[in-house]
């Protein structure tokens, strides 16, 4: 019988790896990653194995390590948008939009209704695309193969959506400085309708493989659970410290973007497991299709308007007015040259997004370039809860435990 | 709760430790505080029941060349109850930049004050295992520094045409 440690703590992989430090000597240590396809892409684990089961575990990060916070000291602020596209690149407009309401809180400038509402509704699409791609990789780590072909589908129609209104399907970079970068597309209405039509009775076709199917509920009830107290501490937010029963959900709780205007609940559960994380994120959807319901209702009712602020300081003259104004010129000329210059200060804005809260902390020292851009990215944080929840459990259920939290190693990295 | 309160009961509870206080451009509080002091004022606010910022939610490092001090570790906590957010900063010595861990306080704070170490070499105190975590073990300097290059690598085929040459049978066709 292995004495497990349950006690607070995050372990680095050299206290595992260094026989000094290592509690026992009678365990294995077993490396598994970076190159593992469960481990969602470049995290490697130290683990320490008594048999079958957890000892210890100790994530190791750093492989995918870009740099992208320095690189974007030496970019304008414009251009250092496009890099937050590549944090978290399951949800780049989630990281877009926390990064343009923190510029924009360093301005304080005010955007039209229609972009805040545009926002609004893709942000909550881009929730739901990557609830399912969470959805079908973790039902696939648990050798359930068909969500993900069901996922994959819907998700398909939402990247559609993504396309048209930016020409990208992932790095979308659809979100600027003061507004958004182009109006809505003809077409765009239709096809949103098209999906919040279909989405409620496809998320009871995922629900209905595997809400009540038994093996899930195997590999899944009661397994890496985690409490409350416990979630706070190791600092986790999103669907995994709503699991535990704590209803902290920042558009409800510190609204931003006009989040205060929509009718919505927020989805939790008691136990802290994974099953428990499985059903939160699952009414999370249906959640979502609530917001773009309503934000479509709204920009249906508001018509065509501007999409960005009428600030010429920020944001760039249309392009005919170019033709007509020599002010406008000038405008367009020093933007794109220059870029604009946020006063000296510093701003911190946190939204919610599809892993939990994630956090732009900018420094600007008066120049056209930020000083300092810090990211709080709730994956690389919510990492740290790993190791209490995988102690105890079997090597097999360190692989669901992984695919509960939903890592996405671009934003761990940065 | 709005920032005079939390101002307010700062000044009263450490009166002249408090440097100075100051505010994002969002509105958010900042208070400047010494390294010795983060501890105390860091526990007065997680555990005060009018305050009760229980939730460590960023820590960051930033250098800002040139300054004295010339680093900075920001704080910012969260009061899930009260709903508002405060930012502690502390400023570091370029030569000795060392503050407290608030490991012992906040298990959340492990990672963050790794990153910090690692990007800007700012060390922590009392941490349970300040290793790098994003950079290789064994790499040499601070890549956040502002005194570090960017980096870039020199155009393929430029630096070493000469080599290049060398190995073609029929160079400078």
């Amino acid at each position: 019988m292995t004495i497990i440690d349950h006690s607070l703590s995050v372990p680095s992989p050299r206290s595992i790896t260094e026989p000094a430090l290592a509690g026992k000597t009678e365990t294995m240590v077993l490396n598994m990653g970076p190159h593992h396809p469960s481990t969602h892409g470049v995290l490697r684990l130290v683990v320490e194995l008594d048999g079958e089961t957890v000892v210890n575990v100790a994530p190791d990060m750093g492989y995918l390590h870009t740099g992208i916070e320095k690189s974007m000291e030496s970019k304008t602020y414009q251009q250092a948008l496009v890099m937050t596209d590549r944090t978290d690149y399951l949800a780049p407009l989630s990281n877009n939009l926390s990064y343009v309401l923190a510029v924009e809180s360093l301005l304080q400038c005010e955007i039209p209704e229609r972009a805040q509402t545009a926002r609004v509704l893709l942000v909550e699409l881009q929730r739901i695309s990557s609830h399912l791609v969470w959805l079908g990789t973790h039902a696939l780590d648990l050798a359930a193969m068909s969500v993900f072909l069901y996922g994959f589908r819907e998700r398909e129609q939402i990247l559609d959506i993504f396309e048209m209104v930016s020409g990208a399907r992932m790095m979308t970079s659809y979100f600027r400085v003061g507004g958004l970068a182009y109006d809505l597309p003809e077409g765009f209405f239709p096809a949103v309708k098209a999906l919040t039509d279909v989405m409620p009775s496809r998320i009871d076709e995922y629900e209905s493989l595997l809400t009540n199917n038994i093996i899930w509920k195997q590999r899944t009830m009661g397994i890496g659970a985690i409490d409350s107290a416990a979630a706070l501490q190791y600092g986790m937010t999103g669907p995994g410290l709503r699991a535990t029963g704590v209803a902290w959900d920042l558009r409800k709780a510190m609204p931003y973007s006009g989040y205060e205007n929509y009718t919505f609940s927020i989805p939790t559960a008691t136990n802290g497991d994974i099953y428990d994380r499985y059903l939160v994120r699952m009414a999370e959807m249906r959640e979502s299709v609530k917001i773009v319901e309503q934000a479509y209702t709204r920009l249906k009712a508001m018509g065509p308007g501007p999409w960005q602020t009428s600030d010429r300081k920020i944001a760039p003259p249309p392009k005919i007015e170019i033709t007509e104004s020599m002010e406008s010129l000038i405008h367009h000329f020093k933007l794109w040259t220059e870029g604009f210059k946020p006063p000296r200060g510093d701003a911190m804005v946190a939204i919610e997004s599809p892993r939990g809260e994630l956090a732009t902390y900018i420094v600007s020292d008066g120049s056209p370039k930020p000083y300092r851009v810090h990211m709080r990215a709730p994956s690389f944080i919510n990492l740290q809860a790993l190791p209490h929840m995988a102690k105890g459990q079997l090597m097999a259920d360190l692989v669901a435990l992984i695919a509960s939290l939903d890592p996405v190693l671009g934003e761990v990295d940065r | 709760m709005d920032n005079t309160t939390i101002s307010t009961r700062l000044t009263e509870q450490f009166g002249a430790r408090i440097q100075r206080f100051d505010s994002h451009r969002g509105g958010d509080l900042v208070a400047y505080i010494s390294a010795a002091d983060l501890i105390d004022v860091a526990t007065f606010l997680r555990d005060d029941d009018e305050m009760s910022f229980s939730f460590l939610e960023n820590l960051c490092g930033v250098d800002y060349l040139g300054r004295t001090p010339r680093f900075e570790v920001v704080y910012h906590l969260l009061s899930m109850k009260n709903r508002v957010r405060v930012c502690l900063k502390v400023g570091l010595d370029a030569t000795n930049p060392t503050v407290p861990s608030l490991t012992g306080m906040w298990q959340t704070a492990n990672y963050q004050e790794r990153e910090a170490y690692d990007m800007f070499g700012i060390i922590f105190t009392d941490h349970p295992g300040l290793d790098r975590i994003l950079m290789p073990e064994d790499w040499v300097g601070f890549p956040q520094r502002k005194d570090t290059p960017l980096g870039y690598e020199e155009v393929a085929f430029t630096f070493n045409q000469a080599q290049i040459d060398a190995h073609k049978p029929f160079a400078k066709e």
